[in-house]
């Protein structure tokens, strides 16, 4: 892929995302402030979008290392999970579960790359989607299969208890979730920003040829790279099981909203994954709650009508950069 | 393959497929009746995908609307209070064309906006569309009779076969046919090389479209049948499950060959019931691990390896 000097038009997007993003951020405050329902949805809002900014974030992940958009990242954030839970079973601290299962996450997802996707670098889309789809239904198969369909409670991080703020009760649990969402992508953000490793990984992606020159082991990091978003996968089905209940469909639906989230921020664009996913966790609730024809049943289609208009109207989605093509 | 040869073959299958009835039990005929099903879905799936590289993983969403149709416009003896549509009813023979006309209808409108959608985006918003399926059904209640949907008269095994293998050889014919000459090789052109496809006068857009409304009219027509067998309609008929179904059985059977569209649609069949004396969840895992293996090392699945043994 030869280089493309975008970076002007970039920037000058971003900011223009930046203002509408500011002006939501404005209008969401101001709206919490003049009613407390507002400000109990805009937050809940806010933690289920941190759950889906965290997998959208990781299918970004995964695209920008190795232009493969995995179908399977809700199938294994959803297995990551039951280990998190057997863990648990097996005597195993709630913390020290969730840690062990994070890092079999990360192994299983540098596995996969170095296995299933690493021989198929060159093949067309087809293959690739076809190929995260078996690992989708393999996974989800496997969870069934190994600790049956059944649905089971799961131990989430966080109390469930609500605490008051000015005559508005906030669950603790949405709280903590918004928290853990942010710290990872904070933490994510600063390991590609800041440290040798990440600008290593950074190159891999971007320029293959190129790192390998400089002495980049590619390949090793593209599958670094499915390792960080496996992880990160696994936090955001740790923090949504107690919510949605342990069981092997759980992440279907997060899934289409992370997709939705990541289209809407731009497929290619970390900062637009999360972006993304808190627009649409907020936005799906604040129309829940007051907007009469937009039903339960309705969220799941609303996210993919708001998907299906982005990949329409614009592709590339507010963070995103356009494709350019050479034919 | 030798012309001759698939000649022969495809009159032994014939014969074959005809004859079956009279060895087997209802039960079985059953069976036999859902791998036609199978058969006509992956048919469409494969002239999408296989033929014209565009990749669709919400079929099932088609095949919703061709199984919705059926069950609205067959006469029925049973009550269904919420429906009272005033609605033609047909016999459910002539129901079946009219659902492949109306879903390949709302294939050749989906096809328009899928213009814009390549490789990865097409995936991503077919998954989209196979995913709400179901909740769109239960929206709208007054239209489709939401979670329990339609119920349709009782057939025989004996009559669910022949009117599917009936309906099934009719599109093997018409797709045959519309595959053998000019448009068969343009929707080949645009899958190998879409640039080199234009430059030779192939108009994408015609043809694209085209293929997304043909592929629809198959999994319109296998949608119908589906709810003919099934004995109703609801949203549960159509998960997201069904989609990945065809899409798998297109894998195996090989993509862009007409020859495994049986196999993939009788492993697609059959796989479930025997793997599930193992556990109930072995058929997913089976699937699984077939789809990712196929794909590793035998990309043209079975119609490729049929076409290496004939060539040694």
């Amino acid at each position: 892929m030869a280089p493309l000097d975008l970076e002007t038009p970039l920037r000058r997007r971003v900011r223009r995302s930046q203002v509408l993003l500011a002006a939501a951020a404005v209008f969401l405050f101001a709206g919490s402030l003049l009613s407390g329902q507002f400000a109990q949805q805009t937050i809940s809002g806010l933690a289920s979008g941190g759950i889906y900014a965290s997998l959208a974030l990781a299918i970004v992940l995964i695209y920008r290392a190795t232009q493969v958009i995995n179908f399977a990242q809700g199938g294994m954030a959803m297995f990551t999970t039951y280990v998190a839970w057997e863990l648990m079973q097996q005597g195993y601290g709630r913390w020290s579960a969730y840690l062990l299962a994070i890092l079999i996450a990360f192994a299983g997802g540098v596995l996969l790359e170095r296995t299933v996707i690493r021989p198929l670098e060159s093949a067309p889309a087809v293959t690739t989607v076809i190929v995260t789809i078996g690992l989708l239904v393999t996974f989800n198969g496997l969870a069934g299969w190994i600790w049956s369909a059944q649905i089971r409670p799961f131990r989430g991080p966080f109390p469930t208890r609500p605490i008051h703020v000015g005559g508005v009760a906030f669950s603790l649990e949405d709280l903590g979730t918004i928290a853990v969402a942010l710290a990872a992508v904070t933490v994510l953000w600063a390991f590609f920003r800041f440290t040798r490793f990440g600008l290593a990984l950074r190159a891999a992606a971007s320029q293959p040829a190129a790192a390998r020159l400089v002495g980049i082991r590619v390949g090793w990091m593209l599958a670094l790279g499915w390792g960080l978003a496996a992880a990160l996968g696994a936090i955001s089905g740790i923090l949504v099981a107690p919510v949605v209940f342990l069981q092997p469909n759980m992440m279907d639906a997060i899934l289409i909203y992370a997709f939705a989230a990541a289209v809407l921020g731009g497929i290619d664009s970390p900062l637009g994954a999360v972006a993304g996913g808190l627009t649409l966790g907020v936005l799906l609730n604040l129309l829940g709650t007051y907007v009469h024809a937009a039903t339960a049943e309705l969220r799941l289609p609303i996210a993919l009508a708001l998907l299906l208009v982005v990949l329409l109207v614009k592709p590339s989605g507010l963070f995103g950069r356009p494709a350019v093509r050479r034919v | 393959m030798r012309p001759a040869l698939g000649y022969v073959a495809t009159a032994a299958t014939a014969v074959a497929l005809a004859v079956l009835p009279l060895l087997t039990s209802g039960y079985h005929q059953l069976e036999w009746a859902y791998v036609g099903v199978y058969a006509c879905a992956i048919l469409g799936l494969n002239v999408l995908t296989g033929y014209t590289g565009q990749i669709s993983l919400g079929h099932g969403a088609f095949m919703a609307v061709g199984g919705y149709t059926a069950a609205l416009f067959t006469e029925n003896t049973l009550v269904n209070p919420s429906l009272t549509l005033g609605l033609p009813h047909l016999n459910p023979i002539w129901t079946l064309p009219l659902a492949g006309a109306i879903a390949g209808a709302v294939g050749l409108v989906f096809g328009v906006p899928a213009l814009r959608l390549s490789g990865l985006y097409l995936a991503l918003a077919t998954f989209a569309v196979a995913v709400s399926v179901p909740s769109i059904a239960k929206r709208f209640p007054g239209q489709t009779g939401g979670t329990t949907g339609i119920v349709l008269d009782v057939h025989t095994g004996r009559w669910l076969y022949e009117v599917t293998w009936s309906s099934a050889a009719v599109l093997f014919v018409l797709v045959w046919a519309l595959l053998r000459g000019r448009v068969g090789r343009a929707f080949r052109a645009v899958r190998d090389s879409e640039t080199a496809a234009v430059s030779c006068g192939v108009d994408l857009a015609v043809y694209k479209t085209l293929a997304f409304g043909a592929s629809a009219a198959c999994a319109g027509v296998a949608g119908a049948l589906l709810a003919l067998i099934a004995g109703y309609a609801n949203p549960d008929t159509f998960p997201l499950l069904l989609s990945l179904t065809i899409l798998i059985g297109a894998v195996v059977a090989g993509l862009g060959s007409l020859w495994g569209v049986l196999v993939g649609a009788a492993f697609v069949e059959f796989l479930p019931i025997y793997a599930q004396q193992v556990s109930k969840q072995a058929p997913s895992v089976v699937y699984g691990v077939a789809l990712v293996a196929i794909m590793l090392v035998l990309p043209t699945g079975f119609a490729g390896l049929l076409r290496r043994l004939l060539r040694v």
